[in-house]
């Protein structure tokens, strides 16, 4: 194993051992957002561009009445005041939703989460708008709400989707995976079985900045442009033909600069449709971006999986079996974006790290009076939950036998020899060493060490923990005839032009949100043709000039457009071969490759560079029979397989047992995410991560009291961890490429927000041993830390 | 009513409601969109300006209450087409992913350096704990912040390596050249 010590260098642009192709370089993107020029969804002016503004439901459930809009529509700056009926009139107060269910863009019949969308104003400037909500007069007729999802199909519930035909209860659905059968077979032999509801709590990923869109549209062509905050652009487009009925050609969709995403930019949201709505209206532009409250209240939210988990092994510490049954709360529409046949997303990857004999979890998912949504929040479509359930549970028996948390998972992990490893729920994990990764983040955080310090401030009754946890994510769906969103199928394009002068210009359908595409995909371009990353630019975000493909996020840029990219490239390399045979007068045969020029075999002196290939493509020589006069390519990437990256975290608390303010004192965090493009971009991306899983495990959580009001609703209720709350982490590397990818990369972007909520939670468990705690639900805020050392640990729902 | 102030150097003089917070004169009046608002309740700090050199949120400020003061944002942070340090830093040390904290997270070191040349890591946190970023786990931005210190002049030439990172590999990035191209 090569321990290296130092952190290599970053070059600053120019220097001439700067790397063409993978290594650490600075970001292309910095210096416009150094400079405050980025170009953010509230930065956009259109001329004459109008201000909306959205009214929200100031309860739960309940039964609309009336709307009068008299006074608003006074206002001497409004022009326009939409309500639902005005909606049902153009057949839009309905919108599909990204799960086969709908949404009310505005409320006809009833109010079904408290923040739903009202009615919109549309005004000359942001502030007139918002006095101009204050001047609608709403009557409400209130109705009991479901809030509790554990209540949501008792027998009095209240029906909450009246609105869809048959429907007589809160039933969304049930979904199951694994073999029922074979599991409780292997439960009722086996040695030790241990139970525990584990519940993740709802969070929101509360990007800085919130969402929002720009709609412009063109009576006389009829052409929709909408500047909107949006990871998938074209999913979007093809969404608002079916949605508004207007042609897809006609519609142009753009996502500029965005202000972090973590899954609560991928669904269309009322705002975005109200947006369209206000400039169709009154044929102007219109601005609608949400303050806060309505980003935290009314969008996509995360988890809120309450889950029934069981665990078999032998005396000896052999996993067996794992089985889970979950109840998921899905809020008053289910509208979570994930793949169609996976109602559950990817939770089905719980069987985790280990080599089990069987596995079998069945999800319920039900509707309650909250808001929408369920998969964000860097979750790799619930990957976060399984990860979650299936460390705690391996925790809780490691504690029911007596060993070592990481000596358990030693001893159950799938061996690097049975890769690809084909585990009990359908998935092919494509590549891993799992012991390599925990035995180096043991390494790193002298664990052994670690252990007898503890034992020592146990004796002085001091609250030290230890949390362990492994994770195997699955990231990068397709392929496309298993994935798909709505019908379109999960494969990304890429376009590649490289101009005469061997400058080139790489062309997108995926859609950054701080991740880096700019920097990375040039670097993959770099790496396959040698030409500088500085001289390649990275188109994205715009639907008219970009590829179709279905997006960013679960971390599927790298798997699936880095792919694409990779592939354009050698496409483009290819076609430079004939050209330069042509050029050399021989045989392309005869060719062989080396970063940046195709020679002659045996005659290195003999060859031609890219720059001097795209010069003869685009020039006048007789070129190769069947070759177009441009150096040009594009491809669509379906992937053979999802790629599983994986990690092993370390996580050192410290509690004070008078207050239960737990500290994270450490955090060690070894990923393997194959093929490392921009060393630094993946280190930034762990980070974040890191930081989120503090935010869960210890601070975040979207709250309801008892007639649906939101608890959770600003950043003064939900907390978000600063740099108080966060240690110096420390990362360290395998590398196990993928062995299918074009170059070997699996994704990064969501690693350690899956992985690490459960070292933080297995850390404060481990620390409150002595007061018997076998198990406590997040968020482990100084109260319910408190609460569960006096043996009262309560759900936080 | 009608204001002044110096913005990034420059004299401004409108008319404005009252009631405008500076953020929304700042970014709707000037169209300096380099400041951003980012929660209703000023918790987040994305909106963070220099007013007579000390970080303000200025979604909680009015713009008449900044009359007669001097305001710097991050366009005003570089001078004469250079790079403030702090600016580099950020380049350098990886400190913004998305950009949207980072402009308000500049601004503050810039105020921290100013006061402080040479500040320790818990000195930066506490400086910036005001503030939130999403994206970056701030570790990143302390270091962006210490390479600013480091180089008040702006030089480029690469930092000693202040932590560290193990690396622990074995594998080999696989032979690409026979894959199969998609079209």
């Amino acid at each position: 194993m090569t321990v290296i010590h130092d952190r290599p260098g970053n070059p600053a642009a120019g220097d001439a051992d700067r790397p063409i192709g993978f290594g650490r370089i600075q970001r292309k993107e910095d210096p416009r957002f150094v400079r405050g020029k980025g170009n953010y969804i509230d930065d956009m002016v259109l001329p004459g561009m109008l201000h909306g503004a959205i009214l929200r439901a100031p309860v739960a459930h309940a039964r609309l009445v009336s709307i009068d809009t008299t006074n608003a529509l006074a206002h001497p700056k409004v022009l326009a005041v939409i309500t639902g009926k005005d909606l049902v009139a153009l057949n839009l107060a309905w919108a599909p939703t990204l799960s086969a269910d709908v949404q009310a863009v505005l409320v006809t019949d009833k109010v079904r989460f408290q923040g739903q969308e009202v009615a919109f104003v549309v005004a000359e400037d942001r502030y007139a708008a918002r006095d101009a909500l204050e001047l609608i007069d709403v009557e409400y007729d209130l109705l009991p709400p479901v809030i509790d999802a554990r209540k949501a199909l008792d027998p009095d519930a209240p029906l909450i989707r009246d609105d869809l035909e048959g429907r007589t209860d809160n039933r969304i659905f049930d979904w199951e995976m694994g073999d029922e059968a074979e599991t409780e077979a292997i439960f009722a032999a086996a040695d030790v079985v241990v139970a525990q509801e584990i519940v993740y709590p709802r969070v929101h990923p509360a990007p800085m900045e919130t969402c929002g869109a720009v709609a412009d549209f063109d009576a006389v062509s009829g052409k929709l442009t909408l500047y909107e905050t949006t990871q998938a652009p074209h999913a979007h487009r093809t969404l608002f033909a079916i949605v508004a009925g207007i042609p897809e050609h006609k519609i142009r969709i753009v996502s500029p600069d965005i202000g972090g995403g973590f899954g609560n930019k991928v669904g269309i949201y009322p705002g975005y449709i109200l947006a369209v709505v206000g400039s169709i209206v009154t044929g102007k532009p219109v601005k609608w971006v949400e303050d806060r409250s309505e980003n935290l209240m009314s969008t996509s939210f995360a988890r809120d999986y309450i889950m029934q988990g069981e665990i078999a092994a032998t005396r000896d510490g052999r996993i067996l079996a794992l089985r889970t049954s979950v109840l998921a709360d899905h809020g008053a529409f289910n509208a979570t974006a994930q793949p169609t046949k996976n109602p559950a997303g990817f939770f089905s990857i719980f069987t985790g790290s280990y080599d089990l004999k069987a596995a079998y979890c069945k999800v319920r998912g039900v509707y309650t009076n909250k808001a929408p949504g369920g998969v964000a929040y860097a979750c790799s479509f619930r990957v976060t939950e399984a990860v979650y359930l299936v460390e705690r549970m391996v925790d809780i028996l490691a504690r029911k036998l007596d060993m070592d948390p990481a000596e358990l998972r030693l001893k159950n992990f799938i061996k690097p020899e049975q890769f690809p490893y084909a585990n009990k729920t359908g998935w092919v994990y494509d590549s891993g060493n799992y012991e390599k990764a925990m035995r180096l983040s043991m390494e790193m955080a002298g664990y052994e060490a670690l252990r007898r310090e503890q034992a020592e401030k146990r004796e002085r009754g001091e609250l030290m923990g230890i949390g362990v946890a492994f994770f195997t994510e699955v990231v990068g769906a397709g392929p496309r005839k298993h994935f798909d969103i709505v019908g379109l199928g999960m494969a990304d394009g890429a376009e590649l032009r490289v101009h005469p002068t061997g400058k080139a210009v790489v062309r997108l359908s995926v859609q950054s949100q701080g991740q880096g595409h700019e920097t990375t995909f040039a670097q993959i371009v770099a790496e396959e043709l040698g030409i500088p990353p500085e001289n390649i630019d990275v188109v994205h975000g715009d639907t008219d000039q970009t590829p179709f493909g279905l997006g960013t996020y679960g971390s599927r840029s790298t798997p699936v457009s880095g792919g694409a990219v990779a592939l354009v490239a050698r496409k483009v390399r290819e076609k430079a071969k004939l050209i330069a045979a042509a050029m050399l007068e021989t045989r392309p045969e005869d060719l062989e490759w080396e970063k940046g020029r195709w020679f002659v075999k045996g005659d290195p002196g003999a060859g031609k560079t890219i720059e001097e290939i795209a010069m003869a493509a685009h020039g006048t020589m007789t070129l190769p029979e069947g070759i177009d006069g441009n150096l040009d390519a594009e491809v669509t990437y379906d992937p053979p397989n999802l790629t599983f990256p994986f990690g092993a975290y370390i996580c050192v608390v410290d509690i004070d047992p008078g207050t239960g303010h737990v500290k994270v004192r450490r955090f060690i965090a070894v990923d393997d995410c194959g093929t490392r493009i921009n060393p630094m971009i993946i280190e930034g991306q762990v980070h974040g991560g890191l930081t989120d899983g503090v935010g869960m495990a210890l601070m975040e959580i979207i709250e309801f009291d008892e007639a649906g009001n939101c608890l959770g609703g600003s950043f003064m209720d939900y907390l978000i961890p600063t740099a108080m709350e966060v240690p110096d982490w420390e990362t360290g590397f395998t590398v196990t490429p993928s062995p299918h990818h074009p170059i070997g990369a699996k994704g990064i972007g969501e690693s350690a927000t899956v992985g690490s909520p459960p070292a933080i939670v297995n850390a404060v468990v481990d620390a409150l041993a002595p007061y018997g705690v076998i198990h406590m639900d997040m968020p482990c805020t100084p109260a319910r830390v408190w609460e569960a050392m006096q043996g009262r640990p309560r759900p936080p729902i | 009513m009608q204001i002044s102030m110096t913005v990034n150097g420059n004299e401004v003089v409108s008319e404005i409601e009252p009631r405008v917070l500076l953020v929304h004169y700042i970014r709707d009046v000037l169209g300096l969109t380099g400041t951003h608002w980012g929660c209703d309740t000023t918790n987040c700090g994305t909106c963070v300006v220099l007013m007579d050199g000390q970080p303000v949120k200025s979604c909680t400020v009015l713009a008449a209450m900044a009359a007669g003061h001097d305001i710097r944002t991050v366009e005003g942070l570089a001078t004469a087409g250079t790079l403030d340090p702090v600016q580099q830093g950020f380049m350098e040390e990886h400190g913004l992913q998305c950009g949207f904290c980072t402009p308000g997270m500049m601004l503050t070191a810039r105020a921290l350096l100013d006061k402080n040349p040479h500040p320790d890591d818990t000195e930066i946190r506490k400086a910036i704990s005001g503030q939130i970023c999403r994206c970056t786990g701030y570790v990143t931005i302390v270091r962006s912040i210490q390479w600013a210190a480091a180089h008040p002049a702006g030089a480029v030439a690469d930092v000693a390596a202040t932590d560290e990172v193990i690396e622990g590999t074995d594998t080999a990035i696989p032979d690409i050249a026979d894959t199969e191209v998609k079209a």
